[in-house]
């Protein structure tokens, strides 16, 4: 297990963006083990779907570096180390739900036969078979998700990058896509980090929690998600479920006690939202 | 809609002709003929002993259809390619950009005699005289779709730039995949615009061209007889106008058949 390389080694990484001189990620250090899912939270704004775009190599550090599999985050882009979900599915509008999968194979160079393999199972994995020809705005949103999170593991890559994948989604919804993640997880064995709002979401997904604080970005602490596996809805039941959504919490005011006011609000509107 | 337009006309000539309507023109069967008249004409001799004058000028309209189809094919592509490449540069972009709003801003009436003088000499037999006609039309087509275009390869969404740029997609997949795609819709909106716009500007280029078988010819003539026969002329910009709807048709249907997207994204 310590000889295979880190998924994801973040040294000493800060980010400034020119515009406005914002200081967007203040020295940020991040190890994430092969098969781990490590969940990024925090308050808008405080640069965790910056730092995941900066482990994608689609932005570049202003300090630092982000290694993935122990490449350097760029050549492990050309290698197509990662595959990313976003908020939005991002679906092709003029292409079917087969094809929309099929782009990153397309990039791949992967034969027609290869391809309709693939897509077949991957359509299984995330149960939309069926829904082959159909073209995304003839699916629901959950759905569309769906189709993006089998478009990013198409090709099978180790590391998984999902930029608040279900944010825009309702809450049973969500709900259902992340026992539908979870087994997903489970079947392929791939690493994931998961940026979300949700606090419930992340102690619910993740086997570490990385709490972010507002502006600058910095890691304000890492809550180790004890929770037995494989997880289901009983997990939310479970007394240790509450114990580190309360830890997650305290380490976001912590996170916030030196900051402005609105932050603190932001929140309080999340976990309020949560019911929790 | 072709039925209430008819019924206007006709309705206004009829009030007109008893009210003695003078503003904006005096009404009477010169200046504004019975629709029936114009569509009868169409299929009587066009001269003692002459062929119909429906036959007459569908071989007027063929021979500018030609050279509007020629023109319009040529300005698009044209278009397109240069929207291509000022999309992929910013420098490109800002030197030439003026310039080619420039180019519209000059009266089509005014250069259409240069271009023919410069450019038919220089001809094949083969597309001697109606060949600088077409590049009229050319000229006319391609900037609607270059800057329609340009716009288009610009809509695609950041994020699904960044999801090829994850699959280590090439400058020129992003273009083919994502770009060009993206641009469709934006494409079809300016070759709808500029299919009948080559249809007009054939037959104005066919004006200093001397060109005397396509529908300007028509017209010029048709224009000459006006006091002793109005419904020629009228007949013959039914023809023209009906062109013009024939090729804004033909990229409808293109449109159609290879644009497929949501229903509320279709221009």
């Amino acid at each position: 297990m310590s000889s295979a390389p880190l998924a994801v080694s973040i040294k000493g990484l800060s980010k400034r963006f020119e515009r406005g001189d914002v200081l967007a990620l203040d020295a940020i250090d991040l190890d994430v083990r092969p098969g781990e899912f490590v969940s990024l939270i925090g308050p808008s704004g405080c640069g965790k779907s910056t730092l995941l775009r900066i482990i994608g190599d689609l932005i570049q550090p202003s300090e630092g570096a982000a290694e993935v599999n122990g490449k350097s985050a760029h050549q492990a882009r050309l290698d197509r180390d990662y595959g990313i979900v976003f908020q939005d599915a991002v679906l092709y509008d003029w292409r079917t739900v087969t094809r929309n999968i099929s782009l990153p194979l397309e990039m791949a160079g992967w034969d027609r036969r290869r391809r309709d393999e693939r897509i077949r199972e991957m359509l299984e994995l995330v149960e939309l078979t069926g829904f082959e020809k159909h073209h995304p705005w003839q699916l629901s949103g959950g759905m569309q998700q769906r189709v993006s999170i089998a478009r990013a593991l198409s090709f099978s890559p180790a590391l998984l990058l999902m930029d608040e994948p279900f944010g825009a989604l309702d809450e049973m919804t969500r709900e259902r896509l992340n026992n539908e993640l979870l087994r997903i997880w489970n079947e392929t064995g791939s690493t994931v980090v998961f940026v979300t709002h949700s606090i419930a979401e992340s102690v619910f997904l993740s086997t570490r929690v990385a709490v972010m604080s507002a502006r600058p970005g910095r890691i304000a602490g890492i809550v180790e998600v004890d929770l037995p596996q494989p997880r289901g809805p009983e997990t939310r039941e479970h007394p240790r479920f509450a114990e580190h959504i309360t830890q997650v919490r305290r380490l976001l005011r912590e996170g916030h006690a030196d900051e402005a006011v609105e932050g603190e609000t932001e929140v309080a509107l999340y976990v309020a939202e949560e019911g929790l | 809609m072709l039925v209430v337009v008819c019924a206007v006309w006709e309705a206004y000539k009829w009030i007109g002709e008893r009210a003695e309507i003078r503003w904006p023109f005096p009404v009477n069967e010169r200046t504004m003929p019975h629709v029936y008249d114009m569509v009868g004409q169409l299929f009587e001799p066009s001269r003692r002993n002459g062929p119909l004058l429906i036959d007459v000028l569908l071989d007027a309209a063929l021979f500018t259809a030609r050279e509007a189809a020629v023109g319009f094919a040529l300005g698009a592509s044209v278009g397109f390619l240069l929207a291509v490449a000022l999309s992929e540069s910013r420098l490109l972009q800002r030197g030439f950009l003026p310039y080619i709003v420039a180019s519209q801003t000059v009266p089509i009436l005014a250069i259409a005699p240069m271009v023919v003088v410069w450019v038919n000499p220089r001809l094949p037999e083969s597309l001697a005289g109606w060949g600088a006609v077409a590049l009229i039309s050319a000229y006319l087509t391609f900037f609607p779709v270059a800057i329609n275009t340009l716009r288009g390869l610009q809509s695609a969404d950041p994020r699904a730039v960044e999801l090829l740029r994850s699959y280590a997609a090439s400058r020129w997949a992003i273009l083919r995949k994502l770009r060009v795609p993206a641009s469709f819709p934006f494409l079809f909106s300016a070759l709808k615009i500029s299919a009948p716009a080559a249809v007009v500007g054939a037959i104005i280029g066919e004006l200093p061209s001397s060109i005397q078988d396509g529908l300007a010819g028509a017209i010029l003539n048709f224009n000459q007889y006006y006091s002793s026969s109005p419904p020629s002329l009228w007949a013959t910009n039914i023809v023209a106008a009906g062109l013009g709807i024939a090729f804004f048709a033909v990229v409808a249907l293109a449109e159609r058949l290879l644009v497929r997207r949501a229903p509320e994204n279709v221009a």
